[in-house]
C-alpha cells in the first residue's frame, strides 16, 4: 500500500512522530491560551514570546551565566534544573506584568487586552533580537536523553518521545487541576461567574493573577522542551503562536480536553500534509480552520458564549 | 443664504498646504507619498476598527494582495496605471468580502483571530505563488502612464496624483462615516443586540464596512508599490498588521483625522530608527504598550477632545 501512495513507512511513521511532537506543542501553548482566556478574557498575544523566553532562559543557563557573572570555569545551569527554573521566573515575569499592566484593562473592551500583550510581545522580541540576533543558537540534548531507539528501521530519538511523554503529562495534569481538584473547581466558576465568586469571598484578583502566571509558565515549560529540538531564536516563538491561533479557534475554547486533542490532531494532519504535499503543510492548519468556521462557527469544542 | 454643502476647512487647508510641498526643501516628497499609502491603509482600519468596531489583525493581506497584483499588472502586462491600481482594489475587495463573510461568523476576539489566520493564507501564497518571486518580490515597478498621458516616474506628478488618490479617500471615508451606513455602523459597534432589535441586518452591514474596508486596504497597497516601486512579502506579513492598529491607536480610533497621524508618526519614526538595528521594534511596542494604557484616545482624539471639536 506504501507503495502505492509513492511513500516510504519510514518516512510516514518519521513524519508522524515529528507531527505528534509539533501536536504537543501546539497543545501546550493552546491549553496555556484557553486557561488564561476563560479566566481574564485576554487573549494573550505575548504567549510565544514567553515561549521564546522559557527557551532562552535555557540556552542562557547553559552558555552564558559563566561569562555574566565572571566566572573562571563558567557556570552551567543543566536542562533538568531549567525545566522548573524557567516557568518559574517567567511566571513571576508575567505576575509583574499582569499586576502593573494588564489589571488596568480588565473593565474595558477585551480587545485592549489583545493590543497590551501584543505590544508587549514585540518589546520581550526586540530586546531579545537586539542582543541575539536572528540567527540563533542551538541547544544541545541533554545527555541522559541522547540516543535513539531503533524500531523496525525507524529511528525514534529518546528525546522526542521524552518531550511528547513530558507534555502529554503535563496537558493531563492541568486537566486534572482544572477538572477535578477544588483549586480548579474555584478557576472554573471564577470563569462563570467571577462576581458572584467574589462575594462568597474568594480572593477572585489573586486567582486571576496566578492563573496568568501559570499560564505563562506553561508557555515557558513548552519553550524549555523545544530548545533542543528546534533553533533558539528571538522570533521562534512569533510565527508559532499565529498557529496557536488558528488551533484554539479550530477547537473553540470550551474545555481543556478540546484544546489538548485539538492541538494533538492537528499537528498530526500538518505532519502527514508534509508527506503528500510538503509546502502547504504550514497553510493546512488555516484552511481546516476556514473549513471549521463554515461548519461549525463554535469550534469543535466550543461553546458558544 | 446657507449653502447645502459643508466646506471642511481643515482639509482644504491640509490639503492646500500639502499641495505646496513640491516647492520646498524640508519636506521629502517621497517620503510624504508613503505617508499618504500609510494613510489610506489606516483610515481604512479606522473604518472597521473606529466606526464599525472591528478589530481586523489582518489587514496586511489586502494591502500586500493589491500591491503584488498591480505591481505584475504593470510590470508584466504594461497596463495603464489607473488601471493596474483598479484591478489591485478589485482584487483586495473581492477578497475582503470572501474573509469578512467567513470572519463575521464570530465576534470580538475570535473574529480578530481569524482574520489573522486568513491573511497567513495570503502569506503563504505570497510565498509560493510564482508572480511574487518569493523572498525578492516583485521590484522595480514602473509606475506607469496614467490616463495614457501622463508620465509618473518622474516625482512631481507622482506627488500630485498621490495628494489626489489621498484625497479622494479621504473624502469617501468621511461620506460613509456621515451617511446613513456610517450611522448604522456606529450604533452596531455600541449596540448590538439593540441594533438587531432594530431590524437592521447587522451581519450584512458588517460585512459590507469590511469590504469597504478591504477595498480601501487595497486601494493603499497599490498606491504603496506605485510610490516605492516595490512589492514584497514585508507587505503581507502579520507585522504589517500590526502595524497599521498602530498608527490607527496612536493617532486616535473613531477620528476622521486621527490615522492620518498616527501614520506620519509612525512612517517617520521607522525612518528614523532604521539606523538603529533592533531598536525600531521595541520602541514600536513600547509605544503601543503606552497607548493602550494610557492614551487610548490616541493624540488626534486627545486634541479632539481637549477643545471639544471634531476631527
Amino acid at each position: 500500500m506504501f507503495e502505492l501512495l509513492g511513500i516510504t513507512p519510514q518516512a510516514l511513521g518519521a513524519q508522524l512522530l515529528i507531527g505528534l511532537i509539533n501536536g504537543s506543542f501546539y497543545a501546550l501553548l493552546s491549553l496555556g491560551l484557553a486557561v488564561i482566556f476563560g479566566l481574564l478574557n485576554v487573549i494573550n498575544f505575548t504567549h510565544g514570546a514567553q515561549y521564546m523566553l522559557g527557551a532562552m532562559f535555557t540556552w542562557i543557563g547553559l552558555t552564558q551565566l559563566g561569562y555574566w557573572l565572571d566566572i573562571e570555569d563558567g557556570l552551567e545551569v543543566g536542562y533538568f534544573v531549567m525545566l522548573f527554573v524557567a516557568p518559574l521566573l517567567v511566571g513571576l515575569l508575567s505576575i509583574g506584568m499582569e499586576k502593573t499592566m494588564l489589571k488596568r484593562l480588565y473593565h474595558l473592551d477585551h480587545l485592549y487586552g489583545l493590543l497590551l500583550t501584543f505590544g508587549c510581545a514585540l518589546v520581550i522580541e526586540g530586546m531579545f533580537r537586539h542582543w541575539y540576533g536572528v540567527l540563533g543558537d542551538s541547544y544541545p540534548v541533554p545527555e541522559l536523553l541522547d540516543g535513539g531507539l531503533r524500531v523496525s528501521g525507524l529511528y525514534l530519538p529518546y528525546y522526542r518521545l521524552w518531550v511528547l511523554a513530558v507534555a502529554l503529562l503535563m496537558c493531563f495534569l492541568t486537566w486534572y487541576v482544572i477538572e477535578r481538584t477544588k483549586l480548579g473547581s474555584l478557576l472554573r466558576a471564577g470563569t462563570e461567574n467571577p462576581k458572584l465568586l467574589q462575594s462568597f469571598g474568594v480572593n477572585v484578583p489573586l486567582i486571576v493573577t496566578l492563573t496568568y502566571g501559570a499560564g505563562c509558565a506553561l508557555a515557558a515549560f513548552a519553550g524549555v522542551l523545544a530548545a533542543p529540538i528546534y533553533q533558539v531564536t528571538a522570533i521562534m516563538g512569533s510565527n508559532l503562536i499565529i498557529v496557536v491561533f488558528a488551533v484554539v479557534v479550530i477547537g473553540g475554547m470550551g474545555s481543556i480536553a478540546g484544546s489538548i486533542i485539538t492541538g494533538l490532531g492537528l499537528g498530526v494532519i500538518e505532519g502527514l500534509t508534509k508527506v503528500f504535499y510538503p509546502e502547504a503543510s504550514s497553510v493546512s492548519i488555516f484552511v481546516i480552520m476556514v473549513l471549521v468556521l463554515l461548519l461549525k462557527p463554535a469550534g469543535l469544542f466550543g461553546k458558544v458564549r | 443664504m446657507t449653502t447645502a454643502v459643508k466646506v471642511d476647512r481643515v482639509a482644504l487647508v491640509v490639503l492646500a498646504l500639502l499641495a505646496l510641498v513640491p516647492f520646498q526643501s524640508l519636506f521629502y516628497d517621497l517620503f510624504l507619498m508613503k505617508v499618504f499609502c500609510f494613510a489610506i491603509f489606516a483610515m481604512s482600519l479606522n473604518l472597521l476598527l473606529g466606526y464599525a468596531g472591528l478589530l481586523s489583525f489582518g489587514h496586511a493581506a489586502f494591502f500586500g494582495a493589491a500591491a503584488y497584483v498591480t505591481s505584475h499588472v504593470i510590470k508584466e502586462w504594461q497596463l495603464s496605471t489607473e488601471i493596474s491600481i483598479l484591478l489591485g482594489v478589485a482584487v483586495a475587495t473581492a477578497l475582503g468580502y470572501i474573509f469578512g463573510s467567513l470572519a463575521i461568523r464570530r465576534q470580538g476576539i475570535y473574529f480578530a483571530m481569524i482574520t489573522l489566520a486568513l491573511a497567513q493564507i495570503i502569506d503563504f501564497m505570497a510565498n509560493q505563488l510564482p508572480f511574487t518571486n518569493g523572498e525578492d518580490g516583485i521590484q522595480g515597478v514602473p509606475r506607469g502612464m496614467l490616463f495614457g498621458l501622463i508620465d509618473l516616474s518622474d516625482s512631481t506628478p507622482m506627488y500630485y496624483f498621490s495628494l489626489v488618490v489621498f484625497a479622494l479617500a479621504f473624502f469617501f471615508v468621511k461620506r460613509v462615516v456621515y451617511s446613513p451606513f456610517g450611522q448604522v455602523l456606529k450604533s452596531i459597534r455600541e449596540n448590538e443586540p439593540r441594533a438587531i432589535s432594530l431590524g437592521y441586518d447587522v451581519d450584512r452591514y458588517k460585512r459590507l464596512a469590511f469590504t469597504l474596508s478591504a477595498g480601501l486596504a487595497g486601494l493603499a497597497g497599490a498606491l504603496k508599490c506605485l510610490v516605492l516601486q516595490l512589492a514584497s512579502l514585508t507587505d503581507v506579513h502579520w507585522h504589517t498588521s500590526g502595524e497599521v492598529v498602530l498608527m490607527t491607536i496612536l493617532g486616535g480610533i473613531g477620528t476622521l483625522w486621527g490615522p492620518v497621524a498616527g501614520a506620519a508618526i509612525v512612517v517617520n519614526l521607522n525612518n528614523y530608527l532604521a539606523n538603529f538595528g533592533g531598536w525600531s521594534t521595541i520602541i514600536l511596542g513600547f509605544i503601543f504598550v503606552i497607548c493602550v494604557l494610557a492614551f487610548r484616545r490616541g493624540i488626534v482624539g486627545e486634541i479632539a477632545h481637549r477643545f471639544n471639536i471634531k476631527l
